[in-house]
């Protein structure tokens, strides 16, 4: 049996997350709730700790926490794109995967044998500890790979993972929503739509299970 | 193989046109009618908890699955085709309901040309005007033919729109250009969110005719013919690639279904898939007798029938036709052959995407809220000095601005696609930024066509099927003057930047241009050139009868369902006033 992973992180880096342990049981921590100096320990389904350390840091970097506001690290897009990994999406459940495996056109979409987990654990394979260098160091990493699949797949599980529903691990605390002012999945906007012409308006945002109830399950949980 | 008792009606695929026809036989006659869907069931559509933008509009799960089956693309006969492993440029829907459940809702009726196509340039411009290697033709039906079908239409989902041609008659702030309509849309027009608004201003300062968008994504509560009543919309925001939570929507589910489930004659059989069409004969003696499907468990069956109707989407409906063997292949080296040929694509483009310094709060919208105007459409504006035939409808929608797929438009001063300076920017842009989209007309050619792909397999092991597709010239100069004029208004709108699309090179199966795929199976007035007649009514098999978009000779600028509904009307009336008295062909 493969040995349980867990990522440790301050408290303070991460805005309150969703934890789910393996068996799929839920608690939730906040740090809100937290002492500032305590560290959650978010149990991992697909990376180990040293990888989800450098995807911490490589997403942190394409999505950097700065003057503009909270990042990527705050998201919690790891335990997103972690979980993404471990469940259907990635191991290929829905992708055509017949043989033969040919190189194509660009306009007939990837056409690669690789899953997104054999994407990222062999795109990771050599950023292992790169989350002890410095920002400079892990910004000319992400330009020497701008070309590859697994850049691509990357940034695009960063914008996933800051502006999907909280249940699915990243956007914590709708830290994404807020960021953008996207509401979250609102009931009814009938009484607004045509008003606020050329000025925001702005709604503190709910998640699908606030709208829905507990009757919503996150699809990386399927078999 | 296991044989099921006979029914009369055996219909493939439970979406739109297959559920509209159960509707209408199981009400006006007491014909014994199964409904064969490939798909889950949805007797009470959950849809509230799959308000979820990744699962449903990124993992795409109320889609057909392409692990099980998908379709190669190859832009010419000389590349080799290779497997759509994720689908891209158009979304097959999956379940009952079909693709009706997760569309926009956006009504329009093709305009009164279209339907003559070949006739209308002819005579306008010559024959030599033609495209090189076009295939186009007539449909072998007229607008005014099709016009109290669309009547029945817009009733039947409660349309909400501003009539601009009422029998005959011009009225201010609809669509001038439209054909004549026989009744004003049941529904008033949809609330305009206000990056809509802008374009709607900007527009008619320049002259133009903007017209709300006909929306069955209906203002407000409607009852249908059938005693069937649906909200006004909430504009919450989640109805392309979603179900509506709601039911405002017009969906197979909350309007044809309500009724079907009381009929005790039509019964509904999910998890069904239809591998073969059963037929026996040839020449005029060719008949189907029945169809295969087979069941999750992996079970076959054998379901005889009198009258098999074929209504899933477009390029199912084709495939299953080649891998029946009904018809003759098309051969594009020789012409001959029609099974297979006409492969539309209707264009869709981003035109401008418009960048303004004010918030447009667009997370508020629904699937057809907004605005479009016709005057670059069909033949509308004098072609004789321009380098291409046609257009295309202009669309300022407001769908309601999801987070993952909105979120990185940045004007092009800034480089960067990733850090803190590309970040600061998709920031601040994500609401106030919106696009103006093109919707254009695909003429067929003789390269552009159907067949099955000689290596890649479904599920079963049954060959999927091959589209041999790409853009002509004609399509890139329309897009390329159509851009430069929708560049025009959004800069009228007050953008303070604008990023034109950069043009239409080859077919792109991986950019999402919409659902409207068409041909393949096309109707016609002679079999030479058509699949089946206008009635639908296959022209070698008298009882078998082919719905849906697979029907049309060509792409014309706007949506289809209206069209398709329209005509599978048309065959119903024709089914149950002349064809079950007589089991003839129809024309």
């Amino acid at each position: 049996m493969k040995r349980r992973e867990f990522l440790v992180l301050s408290a303070a880096s991460i805005g309150g997350v969703l934890i789910y342990s393996l068996d799929g049981s839920l608690n939730r921590r906040s740090v809100h709730a937290a002492p500032v100096e305590d560290q959650i320990r978010i149990p991992l389904r697909f990376f180990s700790q040293e990888e989800a350390l450098a995807v911490v840091a490589l997403t942190a970097r394409i999505f950097p926490s700065d003057e503009s506001g909270p990042g990527a690290r705050e998201a919690g897009v790891v335990i997103y794109i972690d979980r993404q990994l471990a469940g259907p999406y990635g191991r290929d459940r829905h992708r055509y995967t017949q043989e033969p495996f040919e190189e194509g056109v660009p306009e007939v979409g990837y056409q690669g044998r690789a899953t997104p987990r054999e994407i990222y654990r062999e795109g990771l394979k050599d950023l292992l500890g790169i989350d002890q260098k410095s920002p400079e160091e892990q910004d000319k990493a992400l330009q020497n790979m701008e070309t590859t699949d697994f850049f691509r797949i990357l940034r695009l599980h960063t914008i996933e993972g800051m502006f999907s529903d909280p249940m699915h691990g990243g956007n914590a605390d709708m830290i994404g929503w807020q960021l953008i002012g996207f509401p979250g999945p609102r009931m009814s906007n009938v009484q607004e739509v045509d008003k606020h012409y050329g000025e925001a308006y702005r709604l503190k945002p709910v998640t699908l299970r606030q709208v829905a109830g507990g009757n919503v399950h996150p699809s990386e949980d399927e078999r | 193989m296991k044989n099921l008792p006979r029914v009369d009606v055996a219909i493939v695929g439970g979406g739109w046109t297959g559920l509209l026809t159960a509707k209408e036989l199981g009400s006006r006659t007491s014909l014994s009618v199964a409904v064969l869907e490939r798909g889950r069931p949805r007797d009470k559509p959950e849809y509230l908890a799959g308000m979820d933008e990744l699962d449903y509009a990124i993992r795409l799960h109320m889609m057909q699955d392409p692990s099980e089956q998908t379709v190669t693309l190859r832009h010419d006969a000389a590349q080799r085709a290779l497997p759509i492993r994720q689908y891209g440029s158009f979304l097959p829907g999956a379940g009952v309901g079909g693709a009706g459940e997760h569309w926009n809702g956006v009504s329009h009726r093709g305009l009164p040309d279209c339907f003559q196509l070949l006739t209308h340039i002819t005579e306008k411009y010559g024959a030599k005007r033609l495209p090189e290697d076009h295939s186009i033709q007539d449909w072998g039906i007229t607008y005014d033919e099709l016009e109290p079908y669309y009547t029945r239409v817009d009733a039947l989902i409660g349309v909400s729109g501003k009539a601009g041609n009422l029998r005959g008659k011009i009225l201010e702030g609809g669509n001038p250009f439209e054909g004549s309509r026989s009744a004003d849309y049941p529904t008033p027009p949809m609330k305009v969110p206000y990056f809509s608004e802008l374009f709607r201003t900007a527009a008619s300062s320049l002259g133009y005719h903007p017209f709300p968008i006909p929306a069955a994504t209906i203002s407000t509560s409607y009852t249908n013919p059938d005693g069937v009543t649906r909200p006004g919309c909430f504009f919450c925001g989640f109805c392309e690639r979603f179900g509506c939570m709601i039911g405002s929507k017009a969906q197979p589910t909350n309007t044809l279904l309500p009724v079907i489930r009381k009929q005790k004659n039509v019964s509904i059989r999910p998890h069904s898939w239809v591998r073969r069409i059963v037929h026996k004969g040839s020449g005029k003696n060719s008949k189907a007798t029945g169809v295969i499907y087979r069941d999750t468990a992996g079970e076959e069956f054998f379901q005889p029938a009198d009258l098999v109707i074929l209504g899933t989407w477009t390029l199912n409906n084709v495939r299953l036709l080649f891998l029946s063997e009904i018809g003759t292949a098309y051969n594009p080296a020789t012409g001959k052959g029609t099974l297979g040929r006409n492969l539309t694509h209707q264009i869709s483009v981003p035109a401008a995407q418009v960048f303004f310094e004010k918030p447009l709060n667009r997370f508020m919208g629904a699937g057809a809220a907004g605005y479009t105007m016709g005057d670059l459409d069909a033949d509308l504006f004098d072609h004789s000095n321009l380098p291409f035939l046609r257009g295309g409808i202009v669309e300022a929608s407001t769908t309601g601005a999801r987070p993952i797929s909105n979120f990185a438009a940045v004007p092009r001063s800034v480089r960067a696609h990733w850090g803190s300076e590309w970040k600061k920017a998709a920031v601040h842009y994500f609401d106030r930024t919106g696009n103006l989209g093109f919707l254009g007309e695909h003429l067929a050619y003789k390269g552009n066509f159907m067949d099955l792909d000689p290596r890649y397999k479904d599920h079963f092991g049954d060959p999927l099927l091959r589209l041999t597709l790409n853009w002509r010239d004609n399509e890139r100069k329309t897009v390329e003057y159509a851009t430069a004029k929708i560049v025009e208004i959004a800069k009228a709108m007050g953008a303070s930047d604008v990023t034109p699309f950069p043009g239409l090179r080859d077919y792109d199966g991986t950019r999402y241009q919409s659902t409207h795929v068409q041909g393949g199976a096309i109707m016609g007035a002679s079999p030479e050139n058509s699949v089946i007649n206008p009635y639908l009514q296959h022209w070698d098999i008298p009882n078998l009868f082919v719905l849906g978009a697979s029907s049309f000779p060509q792409n014309f600028s706007s949506h289809p369902t209206m069209t398709v509904l329209a005509q599978t009307y048309r065959a119903a009336d024709a089914i149950v006033e002349r064809y079950l008295k007589r089991s003839a062909p129809l024309a």
